[in-house]
């Protein structure tokens, strides 16, 4: 038994410096159209939240509710940071399968300041999030920085290689009507871009957006009913979290656990998520049609393509100037544009990669189609050790 | 001196050191030091002892910040980029992230040794820092 996604809708990224519910209702306003339900058929809501809005971010669930009427509907919200969104579809997809409700929504928007994320306001001396940037003035590129300068000396890659990721996620997203960035670039201007974190220039970096997505999720015999023959399916929903020892340097932490009691689990913490979810989906990862994988930074899409298994360590940059991750390409990476094209609305993003992975998998994505998609993989962490992996199937 | 956080490191006529926890049951290390309850999920170990952690190690990434850091960072004006390395320690297996002193990510090297040093913050109080092996 799995569950479908009936509908999915999206508020186009961008800086639009508007209040985040509206994000988050113009997309839950298109999940319902495309779905065909009635936002007063809807049985539980879930919100994805966000922690830069005030009040109203913290219990997104209900602030969902009320800007689209108070209807009676169970309301959940739920913080993960990155993961935030995955988290929500989580949260919906359990509780239709425990037959404790038919029709979820589940809606993540955010708007974010200019500039560098900084921890929220206030003096938290015991906080990691605070403290790494007092003491060290260690910002979220810079953890993406070291990532791949080890991926450099580990295994030879290089600024145009990562250039490479942009120029592929940039072609992609023109091509994405949803994209905060629709213009194709060349790997010579990514490489002339301003250096922000050696060796990770501002093209090769993530940038903060506002944007909303929503997507409606029911049970199979909701579907059929409403005479739905061939739905989208979750097949699989992975929120691990990592095993000790994490050997990796993660977001926000000072360092890693120790290896010396006890040795370093077999699969790091990013190929865990994955893994979990294509051992809950019953699938390998050569059965995947296309993926979505969370390029904070150019050289971080190689890592997870790594990390999901759609090549040994140290192969992605083959695979990538073959043109198989491109659109055409045999496994498209990043279809979406990614956060390359669309910048990082936090608790959006997972749920904008299922809206991705759906019209996909629906053959309804446009121009970026992917051929023959039946098969769609999305990967994500959030900040403090939580995993989002999402597995779809036609 | 100021420390910018208390008990994290100490310096004394041998050098500066950090301090991490050690399990006197398992003997996980960690940093920075936490009083109770090992990391290590299957130790029933509820309290940890402070430890001094190896003051060499070697260079696992680095990078640098070629714009000022928001706050709660104060940087320094004119604001000299700050130049971070994760260094893999000697012995306990843990890779520590710091500032690094007198060196610029272009004077790194992955795989390169680094000694704890200390430094002060661009406001006055100290932290540790990393800084050519002697």
């Amino acid at each position: 038994m799995s569950v479908v996604v009936l509908g999915v809708g999206m508020h186009p990224w961008g800086k639009w410096g508007r209040p985040f519910l509206e994000y988050g209702v113009a997309a839950a306003r298109a999940a319902l159209r495309d779905a065909g339900v009635a936002w007063t058929d809807v049985e539980f809501v879930v919100g994805a939240d966000t922690i830069r809005n005030g009040y109203p971010g913290f219990i997104a669930g209900a602030s969902y509710a009320q800007a689209l009427g108070w209807s009676g509907a169970r309301v959940a919200s739920c913080y993960a940071a990155c993961a935030s969104g995955a988290q929500a579809v989580e949260i919906a997809r359990t509780r239709i399968l425990a037959g404790l409700c038919d029709v979820a929504l589940v809606v993540g928007a955010d708007s974010t300041p200019k500039g560098f994320f900084k921890p929220v306001g206030g003096e938290r001396p015991d906080d990691p999030d605070w403290q790494r940037f007092r003491l060290l003035g260690a910002t979220n590129p810079a953890y993406f920085a070291l990532y791949a300068r080890r991926r450099m000396a580990l295994y030879g890659s290089t600024p145009a290689d990562f250039a490479a990721v942009k120029v592929k996620n940039a072609l992609a997203g023109s091509l994405n009507p949803m994209a905060r960035y629709r213009r194709t670039v060349t790997a010579e201007e990514v490489l002339a871009s301003p250096m922000v974190a050696d060796p990770l220039r501002l093209m090769d970096i993530c940038a903060t957006s506002d944007g909303g997505a929503a997507v409606v999720l029911a049970s199979e015999a909701y579907a059929r009913r409403r005479g739905l023959s061939h739905p989208v399916r979750v097949a699989a929903v992975s929120t691990v979290t990592p095993t000790f020892p994490n050997t990796v340097l993660e977001l926000p932490n000072f360092a890693t656990d120790s290896c010396v009691a006890v040795p370093a689990p077999e699969r790091p913490f990013r190929a865990a998520i994955a893994h979990a979810a294509y051992e809950e989906a019953g699938i390998g990862p050569e059965e995947v049609s296309l993926a979505e994988v969370y390029d904070l930074s150019t050289a971080l899409e190689l890592d997870w393509m790594e990390d999901v298994g759609l090549c040994p360590p140290g192969e992605s940059t083959k695979l990538l100037h073959d043109g198989e991750t491109g659109l055409g390409g045999r496994i498209p990476v990043n279809p979406s544009g990614g956060l390359a094209s669309f910048g990082e609305a936090i608790p959006a993003q997972a749920i904008a990669q299922l809206c991705e992975l759906t019209l996909q998998l629906r053959g309804a994505a446009g121009p970026r189609q992917v051929a023959n998609a039946r098969v769609g993989l999305a990967a994500n962490q959030g900040l403090f050790g939580h995993g989002s992996a999402l597995i779809v199937t036609t | 001196m100021t420390f910018a956080i208390e008990g994290w490191f100490a310096v004394d006529e041998d050098g500066v050191f950090l301090l991490g926890a050690r399990c006197a049951a398992c003997g996980t290390v960690c940093f920075p030091p936490r009083a109770a309850l090992c990391p290590n999920p299957r130790c029933e170990e509820t309290s940890m002892e402070t430890v001094r952690l190896p003051r060499r190690g070697r260079v696992w990434s680095y990078t640098n910040a070629c714009y000022p850091p928001p706050a709660p960072y104060v940087a320094a004006e004119p604001y000299v980029p700050v130049t971070l390395a994760a260094v893999e320690l000697d012995e306990v297996g843990i890779v520590v992230l710091g500032q690094v002193k007198g060196l610029t990510a272009a004077e790194l090297e992955v795989g390169m040794e680094l000694e704890l040093t200390s430094g002060p913050l661009a406001d006055g109080p100290l932290v540790w820092m990393w800084g050519r092996a002697s």
